[in-house]
Parts: C-alpha cells; structure tokens; sequence
C-alpha cells in the first residue's frame, strides 16, 4: 500500500507519495492561497490520474492540518516531528536541521540532547515575512534573491518581526538606497532572527541541512546562513517535502482512494463557526445613501481645468505612495496626482513637473513645500522651498474643509497620525512607531495573500453578511486569525470586511489607545489613502458611533496642505525650484557608504543630483555633512557619558586582581559606585566597552527569551566582551531593590533589571568556567550593605576585613553621590543658559541605560538639532517634593519619571519645558508608567510624547515625532 | 480610593475574578459566612477580553486583561448594577507589574465614568484599610484550610480522571465535595485539625475507591504564571485540551505560592537586613501552611498509587539547584523548583504557561530552561505563551509537538527496557 503525506502549511500545500520500498513515487508544491480543500482535490485528482484506482494511506501534517484532520478522521503528525522523521530516514548524519516555511521557522537540533525549536507567537523572519517585504520593494521574492546577490554592503534590518523590518526598510527605500544591499539585508535580518529567536544559546553547527520553500529557493539566503553560522550547509534534494514525507513515513491511515478522499474532503460542512460582527452595509441603498453624504461633505473645492498665473505646489512623499497636487490663492486645486513610489518617488516627481512644465507653460509656480517621510530627498532633488513635518500638512489641508475640526486622522500605506486639536493647535498627537497593524499595507498585505488587488479587496467586504471580527492584533499574528476564520468557513467577503473592522479597532486601540472612541472630538476629518476603502470608512462611523468627514481629496490631504502651506508662506519662498530645463538635464545617482565619523557607523546612502545637489540620508547627527557651523548644544546625555568613561579607563596594575564589570541596566547608574568600591579594595577594574549593534550580534545566540528588552538582550554582549578580557571575576549582583529614594512605596528594580544575572548565569556557559559574582545585594541600607559585601566576596576571595569593606563602602556610596552631584549641577547649568538663550528645554525620561548610545538611537542628538536643550530625568527628579500617583509607585526609576513628569508639568511657561518619555519595546513595567506619565503631562495642559524604541535603528519616524512636537510648541507659543 | 463601608457590605455585591477556579468556589463561602456578598465572576469569551484590551493598557500582561476584563464586564453587561458593586483584586505588593492591578482598575473606573464603584485590595500587608471589609486572622486561617482542601482535591482529581473506567466519576465525587466542603465553610466548620483529617482521609478514600485501570499515558506538568497555569479562561482550556490528548497532568498546589511568598521575607532578611520582625512573621505563617501541607501527605501516604506534592522544604532545595532563591518577583524560583519537582516524579514533560511578554518568566522560565535540561536530560519543557492575540491553533500545535516528543521518549524508553 502506498502511503501519502500532506503537509498543509500556512501559505502551502504539499504532497508526498511514498510506494511500499518507502520510495519517493510523487510530490507536488503549491501556495494554496487558503483554499485550502480546492488545492488539495486538484493534488488528489492528479495522484489519482498517475496511479488509476489504487488505494492509499493518508496521513496529515502541517501548522493549518490540525483541525482538518480531526473534521476527516485521518492521523496527524505535528510537523517539526514528521520532518524529524524524515531526517532520519533521508540524511542520517544531519546535526542540526533550518527550516523556514510561511509563518514557522525551525530548527531541530539531532545531536547531543536531541532539541526542537520553533517560533512561538512571533512569526518574524520567515517566508511570509521576505514576501511582505518583496512586495514592498515592488519585486518578487525570486527577485529579491537575485538582487541580494548583487549588494555591495548590508543594510542593518530589524529582525524581530516583520513589522519593525518595514519600517527600516521603507525609508530606506525612500531615501534612495540600492535595492540589492536591502535585499541583503532582508536575509541578514532572516537569520539574526532564526539564530535569535529560536536557537537561544545553542550554537548551529555541524552538517546542517536547509529544508522548507525560502532555504530551497533562496540561494542567497542559505549563502547567509552559512556565512554567520560559518558552515556549510546542505539543502538536499526533496528538501520541500520533508515533513510531508516523514508524515506519509508515519502514515497508518486507513486505505481508500485519493478521489474518495478528496469527496470526503468536499463533503466537510463549511458552516460559520466562527465570531462575527455586524455586516457592515445592509442594502444598497444604505450604501447609496452613505456614499451620497461623503460626496455632500466635501464641497467647496474646485478643481481648475485651465488655471493661470500664480500656483503653488505641495508634494507628499509617503512611505508607499507620493502624491503631488498644484493649487491657486483660493486653494482651488489643480494636477492632483497619486501613485505608487515603487520605493523611489524621485522620477515620478520629476515627470509630473515635467507634465506640468510641458502643458502649462504659463503658470508661475511662486513657492513649493514637500512633506512626508520623502519630505527631505525631494526637497533636495527638486529644489523646493520648504519642508513641513507631515502632521502640519495634514492639518493645515483639514482646517480648509472644517475650520472647527478637532480631530484628524490619516492612515495611509504604513503610518497612521492622528492628532487632536484644541484651541487651534495640535494637540495630541500619535504616530504609530512600532506598529503598522492598523494600516493600508496591512489590507493590501492580506489582499495579495488572498490573490486580490487592494481596490478590488476593498470592494468584496461591502456587503458580507457575516464579517468575521478578528478583534485588534499585529499583522503577523492576524495571519493565523485569517487562517483559522477560513478553515471556519468565512467567505472571503467576510474576511475582507473583518479586515476592515480590524484595521480600525487597530487604530483606535492600537495606536491611538482610545478607551472611549466617543472622546475622540466631535468634527472628526478622516484621510489617508486606507479611508478610499469604503468598508474602512464604515467600519470607522460604526466603531465610533458618529459619522465623520472624508474629504473627496481624502490620499491627497498631505500635499494639499503642503501647497496650501506654501501658499501661506510664500513670503520665505526663494524660488528655488527646478526649471523646466534644468529638469530636463536631471540625473540621480545613488550611492550607499558607511560613515565612520563615531561609533554608530550609520549606513548612509548618498543621494547624488545634477547640478551637484546631494542628499545624504540615514545620518543620525551632522557628522557626515560636514557641516562647519557645529552650533552649540547642550545635551546632558553626552555628558552623562562622558561623566560614565571617567570610569571606563580600565587600567590594569598586574600585581593585583581584576574584577569586570558590564556597562549595561543598572550599571549606567552605579557604575561610579561599584568602580569605586572595587577600586578602594583593591582590585583593578575593568568595564566593558560601550555597546553597539555588534555587542548585541555577539551575545545573541545566548539569549534565551527574544521578547524581554533590548537593553537586557545587549547583557550577553557585555559579557562575553568582559570573558574575552579574562578577568580574575565578574561582577554583576542581583539587586531586587534598588537605591531608596524615599519618592514612592517601595524602592524595586524591574524583575529584568533586578535578576538578570541569573539568566546570564544559566545561559552563558562560558561563566562557568570563571569567576561570576551574581549574589544578591542592596545598597538601600549601608550597614547592612556592608556586612553582606563582606559575607558575599568572602566566598570568592580572601576575607576581607570589615575595616577594608567599611572604607570602600564609604568611597563607593561617595562616588555615587558626587556623580549624581555633578549630572545635577549640569543639568541646573544647562536650564540656566536655556533660560538665557531662549531655547526649549525637553527632559528625555527614560532610564538611566537609555543613556547608552546603541539603546537611545541617537535620539538625544536629534533633540539637540532641533535646537533643544536635553535634560535627563534623573537630573530634574531630586526637584519635586514626594508625592502620590495614580498607579503604584514601588519602582526607583520609574517613580522618577514620576517626578521628572511633575517637575515639567509645574515649569513656568517661560521656562518652555516639555517631556519625551522614552520607552524601551517590550518593557512591561511602561505599560504602567506610559498613561500616567502622560496624565501628569497633561494636567497642566501640557504635550506628552513618547517614543517607543527597540533594536532599530531608523529614527526617520522619530524625526516626524519631534518636529510635530516642536511644531506644536512654537505654534503654542506664538498663540 | 472609594471607602467599602459597612453599609455597603449589606447591599453591595463584591465581584471577584475568578483566578484559580476550584479554590475560589471555596474560598468564597469565608465571605459569604462573615455576610459579605462575593461573587466569583465566570464570564469567559471575546467580550470579556475585548472589556479589558479596552479599559487596559495594552501592552499590560495577558491576565490583567482577562481579570480585570471579567470585572469590568460585569459591571457592563447588565447583570450587575453597578451602584451596587464593589470589586475585589489581590496585591501581593510585590515587585512584578501585577502589583499594580488594583490601581489600573481605579484608572479604568475612571474612565468608564463609574469611580463611584469602590475597588478592595486584598493583600497580606493590608496595604489599604476600609471600614467595612475586614480580613482577620480566623478568616486567613480559614483561606489557609481552604487552599488545602482545594490543593488536595485537584491533585486527587488530577490523578484519577484520566484512569477512571466509568466516565464522569471522578467529577461527581469532586462536585460531591466541593459542595460539602462549601458548606462546612459556610458553617465554620471543618477547619479543627480533626475535622481536617477526617475530611481529608474520607476524601482520598472516595477518590481511591474509583474503580480505575491501568492507561500508558503521557505526564505532563503544568507550571507558569499564576493565572494562566490555573485559570481555563487565561489559558485556552489547556486542561480540558491536554484531557483530549492521551495525558496525565499535574499542576502544583496553590498552597506553594503563598509559601514562596512567605519565605522570601526570610531571604529578604538574609540578602537585605530587613527587620527580624518580618523575618519572623514570614517563618510563622510559612510553618502554619507547612503544617497544614503536612496533612495532606499523611492523608496520602496509606495510598501509594497517588503521588504526593513535594512539601515546599523539597521544592526550595530542588530550586536552588536552578536558581537563586533571591529571585521572588512574579512565581520566582517557584516555577522552577516545581518544574524540577515534577521532572523528579516523572512528569517529564513540562509546559511553563505564560502570559506574552511576562517579566519575570524572563528569568524564571525561558531563562531556566537550558539549565533544567542540563540537570535533566529528559525533560521535555516547552514555554507556551498566552495572549489575546496568539492563536490557540499554534498553541496547540506546540504542545502537540511536545506531546509527539514525549511518546517518542517513551518508546525508545520501552526499547530499552526490553534490551535489559
């Protein structure tokens, strides 16, 4: 009897034959695009063809073949297990096995403790994930191999999830880079996430086998794997059909014909199991009467046909789409124009300029303004005018259709704004920083996996009777909803309009984090490209329970405010921009560099133009445009460090012993109070370099959870940079609490910061083999602290007396004081001068690790370019007397924020204080301090920003953020 | 803070989430019996966690949004006027975020417009104070009994469903206890040494007296965060999943945590200098809990055939071996002692249940999970993450890849027996 496996996977079906030698008779490998029962009878039906009439055993396997087969009474296989099996029976010497799929990613590990890894909840960096990020490179993902092979340099991307890759590779893509070193970097970023997420502190090596459709089809990718695993890796032939073959290998089923099978299979009742929410349009004429109300609220703009003399043009390159639009002194618009940048909006602005140029030779174009993430690559290029930070458009387009307009929010391709106003100024404001969960790409993602363009995607949902609620979640996760919905038996109308609601509720609770979407304002404009999708739109009136404004020109609302922004400051406009026949002599070249200028070895891309224009993107500071005029900053973070190195000259005397110390977590703080500790007793002391990407790459593969922080992943780096100096000890304490400050009701550590010494110890081999100091102490109390130092190096040292623990304590907890001393005196010399020099002071609160440069991102620095002058939390906090909060306050840290909140909150208004809180992805205890730092905030009227960041590196949103910030304050300042 | 006054508890219903299910059933009539009107809230489903994503952060921890959510709900949905409710939430006060459960519940109050409802902190420090709601000593020694009855009862449960030969048994002498048990709390009663024994030695006897035969099945150990791993809500029906998959499953006493939580403020002590004072209350009521513990392993040890949970002096030796027993945030070194605990008896096959993104399971348990499997090469530990986004279908499948694992490991295990 011939047995056959079927590996129903999340994006494939695949088919194995085995005869009764166990040798391979038929395969087959197609995407079934969820229809999954279609796909599988036609596999059937060409079995059958191939052996008329004979019976076989079937046996399923696969992440979606659970429930399918419990519904046909066929055994299932779990598919790491098949695959497992086959490995056995086909390559027997295999010592560990990489397999990517749709939304897996494995790894099996077969000798010396037999081990299985797969991804769970995050299904980053698999295949679904290159395909994501090909489509947004408008190339296949066969292209994207063939382009990776071609790089030249690698760009640093997000590997964590594929939602954080995009927006690393968007503006990139943007800013001009080389699709080939993107392309790179999308398999790098595959692998960092692999070797991260899954092989957490067990090294790949051996003979390593590459099974699963990216490692077949991806050359390049293997290339990269073996390259940072430094082997050689085998992808062996049939490499796509090993956990179908191990299933069929495993394969006890019952015998019947495929056809009777495939009827089985056709006969599976398709009914509505699952949740649904309210159809979104009952009738036509509901949809009639709803179409006929958005046509209604967007009279009063007129589109020229034949327009003359003065114009004003607005440009608004977005991360997926451009847009460019002319308008006269009315606001009377004229050429709008929207499509998609294919990654590089440069040439298509230049042929709407030459459109315009060539048809309407009269038209004087008196000042132009660009806006959008493209913003700076087309100012420059084209020699417009002036930038606008994109929230400022937005606005400025909404108050010409509503002057009363409280509320905006645009969702376009990859970002959502959003943003109250009061008393005409921008109020709140919110960018999605982390999530793209509630935008356009995130339907046309789904659109494409169900084989639909997005327009017609969007008209499928209008009138599905029973549209599937799948609540709010990230895309990646939203992939298995679908998924499960379907094998429920939604209709693809459903999910359609599902996806409607879900890219709301998304908005509404994911990024805007609405508790009550009725307190969002009562003259509610809604723009962006996503809000043509009348279900959008609907679902949006419907989970808000009001109806709202969608301006006819709703994709075109950024370059309408740029020009109508250009038109206002027309006054500053030097008349910059291209003629008609410079443009025709226009030329771009784009070059991709490293900058050496500091640590952060930024990956510019050098934009080259005719007329020796250049742009040069992906720069965190100044450095690399050589700029001569380096104008004065005043940054407390710098200084914080530089007080910091004072402490990090690692001298060592050779008669004495050395005891390490990693500059990470809490280190950032006590470093000057263990150095002086150690240094009084005698030791030398040594402190790890100050981290970069590299120190994260280094400790990776002993990470054992890839959701904790990155300020915490980064440890491993530290340590194992310290191993390499082989100090005589290590020592990192355990510290449930922290220094008391007396400011809330306890004085804790974040169970991250107070035990992750445990974790190094248990992940980090290597510390066995030396001297690792992990025992718990806390410096809260002196006396005490000295006794139990005694007791704790008195285990791995010679016994020190209690006179010798005495005098390095007093050193230590003085050297702790003068620190704090100094950062306070500086940060009081800094407000000082700001007073003096009119400049905005913004206390960047995170906590004291964020002062490390590979964690802030260079953030700081951007603050200071604003012309800002940068405080830390730490240096205000001492200044507000103890008070209470609305949450518990039992954390040293964070109950500073507290008071760095309320330090700001009650400034003078001449003082021009404002806060950003930084936050470090994946930090739970945030999730706390976020609201409430935000309400002390805005109490007294204030603007809370926060700023989400993690182990990317691109800060182009960040940009957006402060400079609406900094928009928002000058406008409230000039009121 | 809204004051729970005397008047209030008279006509207020106190809504409680219902965290670990069997105990709190019990648990509750020390309420009902001192005239307080406490609810144990069973609402499940998209609604409730939809309520909480709502009035919650969203990135706070998967069981704040389920438990909060319940309560929330309940004042939503019109069963309960909300005029007339009060709810109720632990503070453990510990260093861990949940501690902050209580407050985020007044926030979300707020919110609704509803911070009229008055919200009671149950803690063992009495962190807050309110007129009307007392906990006093006969009470929390009530708790304690209460928790071993519970303990006891779903260890024996554990043990003998799987192997009943007449389906549905096994729950009607649990039902049949739960009710009797209930009452006695209600009536005061029960809680005499002697009553506990007797109580307890009957109900070994009626969970023996199941006619039982022999499966080959796989044992599986339940750890993780405390809601998850008990609550069927937080957890997708892990149970009743793992029930359809040919398994025994053991889940450690409730008992244990508050043991963890006492004798840290012994390792405070040591590590910190807190006062001796605290030192000692903390060894006082651990040895209460130990006494009582110590009653349910007599009442076990005439049946061999059940396997008795370890007293609290073994897990904590078995956890130092992972762990430094200064890690007391979230369950701490708990959760791997008793992951240890259950390798050691041969519930070889762990999965630690936890809430996505959970700070201390970090540390505790996708940090100790190398070092488990270095002490115990067979152990076969598996974190599963819970969250209102993940899917059941992947944790599902996860667990099934455990599971596929684990009958491998038996049969090469048989193999080998047969060799010898």
């Amino acid at each position: 009897m011939k047995r056959l496996g079927l590996d129903v996977g999340s994006t494939t079906l695949k088919c194995a034959l085995l005869d009764e030698q166990d040798q391979l008779v038929f395969s087959c490998y197609q995407r079934h695009y969820s229809k999954i029962a279609g796909t599988m009878t036609e596999m059937l039906t060409a079995i059958d063809k191939e052996f008329p009439g004979e019976t076989v055993a079937v046996t399923l396997s696969g992440s979606a073949g659970m429930g399918l087969a419990d519904a046909l009474d066929v055994p299932f296989v779990q598919e790491v297990y098949a695959e497992r099996l086959a490995v056995k029976a086909l390559q027997p010497r295999t010592d560990a096995v990489i397999e990517l799929g749709g939304e897996d990613a494995k790894i099996l590990f077969l000798r010396g403790g037999f081990e299985m890894r797969m991804n769970g909840t995050c299904a980053g960096g698999t295949g679904a994930f290159i395909d994501q990020m090909a489509s947004l490179m408008r190339v296949t993902p066969d292209e994207v191999n063939d382009l990776a092979a071609r790089h030249e340099k690698v760009y640093t991307i997000a590997s964590r999830c594929g939602v954080f890759a995009k927006s690393d590779i968007q503006p990139l893509l943007n800013q001009g880079a080389r699709k080939e070193d993107i392309s790179a970097g999308i398999f790098y970023a595959v692998v960092n996430q692999t070797i991260g997420g899954l092989a957490q502190g067990r090294q790949i090596g051996g003979n390593v086998l590459y099974l699963g459709g990216p490692l077949t089809f991806f050359s390049e990718l293997r290339r990269s794997f073996d390259e940072v695993l430094g082997v050689k890796g085998v992808c062996p032939e049939n490499s796509l059909y090993y956990v179908a073959i191990g299933a069929a290998c495993a394969g006890v089923g019952r015998e019947e014909t495929p056809l009777s099978f495939a009827a089985r299979l056709g006969a599976l009742p398709l009914v509505g199991q699952y949740q649904s929410a309210r159809p979104l349009f009952r009738s036509g004429e509901e949809y009639k009467a709803f179409l006929e109300r958005h046509e209604r609220a967007s009279l009063g703009t007129r589109e020229l046909t034949a327009p003359r003399g003065k114009m004003y043009l607005g440009v608004d390159a977005g991360s997926t789409t451009v847009k460019a639009v002319l308008c006269d002194e009315a606001g009377n618009i004229f050429r709008p124009y929207y499509a998609g940048n294919n990654g590089n909006p440069v040439p298509l602005i230049k042929s709407y300029l030459e459109g315009i140029y060539r048809d309407f030779p009269d038209i004087e174009i008196v000042s132009s303004a660009a806006t959008g993430y493209g913003e700076e690559i087309i100012k420059n290029a084209f020699g417009l005018d002036m930038g606008v930070v994109e929230t400022i458009a937005h606005y400025t387009a909404a108050k010409y259709f509503k002057e009363d307009v409280d509320f905006i929010l645009d969702i376009g391709g990859q970002d959502i704004k959003c943003f109250q106003i009061r008393g005409g100024a921008i109020d709140n404001l919110y960018l999605n920083e982390a999530c793209s969960s509630g935008c356009g790409s995130f339907l046309q993602t789904f659109a494409g996996a169900l084989g639909y363009d997005a327009a017609s995607f969007a008209r499928l949902g209008r009138f599905a009777a029973h549209p599937v609620d799948l609540g709010s979640r990230c895309t990646v996760f939203m992939n298995s909803a679908v998924k499960q919905a379907q094998k429920d038996g939604a209709s693809v109308e459903d999910i359609a309009a599902g996806l409607s609601i879900s890219v709301v509720k998304n908005a509404l609770y994911k990024v805007i984090r609405c508790a009550d979407p009725e307190s969002l304002g009562k003259n509610i404009i809604v723009q962006g490209g996503t809000f043509l999708n009348d279900c959008v739109l609907r679902a949006f009136e419907q989970e808000i329970g009001r109806d709202v404004i969608r301006p006819k020109y709703a994709p075109l609302m950024g370059a309408y405010g740029a020009a109508l922004y250009a038109a206002a400051h027309a006054g500053n406009a030097k008349g910059k921009l291209v003629t008609a026949r410079e443009l025709a002599a226009f030329t771009h070249h784009v070059k991709a560099v490293t900058c050496n200028g500091c640590g952060n070895h930024c990956s510019l891309t050098v934009n080259t133009f005719s007329g020796g224009r250049r742009f040069i993107a992906g720069n965190r500071c100044d450095r690399p445009l050589h700029l001569a005029d380096e104008s004065k900053h005043y940054d407390l973070y710098e200084y914080k460090l530089e007080l910091l190195g004072r402490y990090c000259k690692n001298r060592i005397d050779p008669k004495k012993k050395t005891v390490g110390l990693p500059l990470g977590l809490n280190f950032y703080e006590l470093l000057p109070f263990w150095h002086a500790f150690f240094d009084t007793l005698g030791f030398n002391v040594i402190v790890s370099p100050t981290s970069d990407r590299q120190t994260y790459l280094d400790g990776q593969y002993t990470i054992p959870s890839d959701t904790a922080c990155y300020p915490a992943k980064l440890m491993h780096g530290h340590i194992e940079a310290l191993l390499r100096e082989k100090p005589d000890a290590i020592f990192y304490p355990g510290m449930t609490y922290n220094v008391d400050e007396k400011k809330g009701q306890n004085h804790f550590n974040c169970p991250v910061v107070a035990y992750y010494p445990q974790v190094l110890k248990g992940n980090v081999r290597a510390l066995e083999d030396t001297i690792f100091i992990c025992d718990f102490v806390s410096p809260a109390r002196r006396s005490f602290f000295e006794k139990r130092m005694r007791e704790i190096l008195g285990q791995y040292f010679p016994p020190f007396t209690k006179r010798e623990i005495r005098r390095a304590a007093r050193a230590a907890y003085a050297a702790y004081a003068a620190y704090f001393a100094d950062l306070r005196k500086k940060a009081a010399e800094y407000r000082a001068l700001a007073q003096k020099e009119g400049r905005p002071v913004i206390v960047l609160a995170g906590r004291p690790y964020h002062a490390d440069p590979e964690i802030n991102h260079g953030i700081h620095t951007l603050i200071c370019k604003l012309g800002a002058v940068v405080l830390t939390e730490d240096s205000v906090s001492h200044l507000v007397r103890p008070f209470r909060v609305n949450v518990r306050d039992q954390w040293t840290y964070h109950a500073r924020l507290y008071a760095a909140a309320k330090y700001v909150a009650n400034a003078p208004k001449e003082a021009k204080m404002s806060l950003v809180q930084l936050v470090s992805f994946g930090c739970g205890v945030d999730a706390v301090t976020t609201d409430e730092v935000r309400s002390i905030i805005e109490r007294t009227g204030g603007i809370y920003t926060q700023i989400k960041i993690d182990e990317i590196s691109n800060i182009g949103a960040v940009n957006i953020r402060l400079r609406s910030l900094f928009a928002a304050l000058k406008d409230r300042n000039t009121r | 803070m809204v004051d729970f006054t005397q008047k209030m508890k008279k006509e207020y219903t106190i809504l409680a989430p219902d965290i670990f299910p069997t105990h709190m059933r019990l648990l509750r009539e020390i309420f009902v019996a001192r005239g307080y009107k406490l609810e144990i809230l069973r609402y499940e489903g998209k609604d409730v966690i939809d309520t909480g994503l709502k009035y919650v952060h969203n990135d706070m921890c998967y069981p704040a949004i389920c438990t909060l959510g319940q309560q929330l709900y309940a004042l939503t949905c019109g069963d309960y006027d909300p005029r007339k409710c009060a709810l109720i939430q632990f503070q453990t006060g510990g260093g861990c975020r949940a501690s902050n459960y209580v407050m985020l519940l007044r926030k979300a109050l707020k919110n609704m417009g509803m911070e009229y409802v008055p919200v009671i902190a149950l803690s063992f420090t009495g962190i807050e104070h309110y007129s009307g709601f007392h906990i006093t000593l006969p009470m929390v020694l009530s708790a304690v009994r209460a928790l071993v009855y519970g303990d006891m009862l779903l260890c024996l449960k554990n043990q003998t469903r799987p192997y009943e030969i007449n389906r549905g048994d096994t729950e009607k002498v649990v039902a049949k206890w739960v009710d009797r048990l209930r009452w006695q709390l209600y009536k005061n009663r029960g809680l005499s040494r002697g009553a506990m024994r007797k109580n307890l030695d009957e109900m070994v006897k009626d969970f023996h007296d199941i006619p039982r035969e022999k499966r080959d099945l796989k044992k599986v150990g339940i750890v993780g965060e405390i809601y998850v791993k008990y609550s069927p809500f937080g957890n997708n029906g892990l149970e009743k999943f793992l029930e359809t998959q040919d398994c025994e499953y053991m889940v450690p006493g409730v008992l244990g945590f508050f043991q963890y939580c006492f004798s840290n403020m012994e390792t405070d002590h040591r590590y910190y200098g807190t006062p001796k004072t605290h030192q000692l209350a903390g060894k006082i009521a651990e040895s209460v809990a130990s006494d009582w513990e110590k009653e349910i392993l007599r009442a076990l040890a005439p049946y061999p055939e059940f396997v008795a949970p370890a007293p609290i002096s073994e897990v904590k030796r078995l956890a130092e071996r992972v762990i430094d027993r200064g890690v007391k945030m979230g369950e701490g070194w708990l959760l791997p002692g008793e992951a240890a605990e259950m390798i050691e008896k041969g519930y070889t096959n762990i999965i630690s249940a936890q809430p996505f993104g959970c700070l201390p399971n970090h540390i505790v348990a996708k940090g100790t999970i190398r070092r488990l499997r270095e002490l115990y090469p067979k152990a076969n530990i598996f974190p599963v993450d819970y969250d209102a986004g993940a899917s059941r279908v992947n944790q599902e499948n996860r667990i099934k890849l455990m599971l596929a694992i684990a009958d491998e490991e038996a049969k090469t295990a048989e193999r080998e027996a047969v060799k010898v």
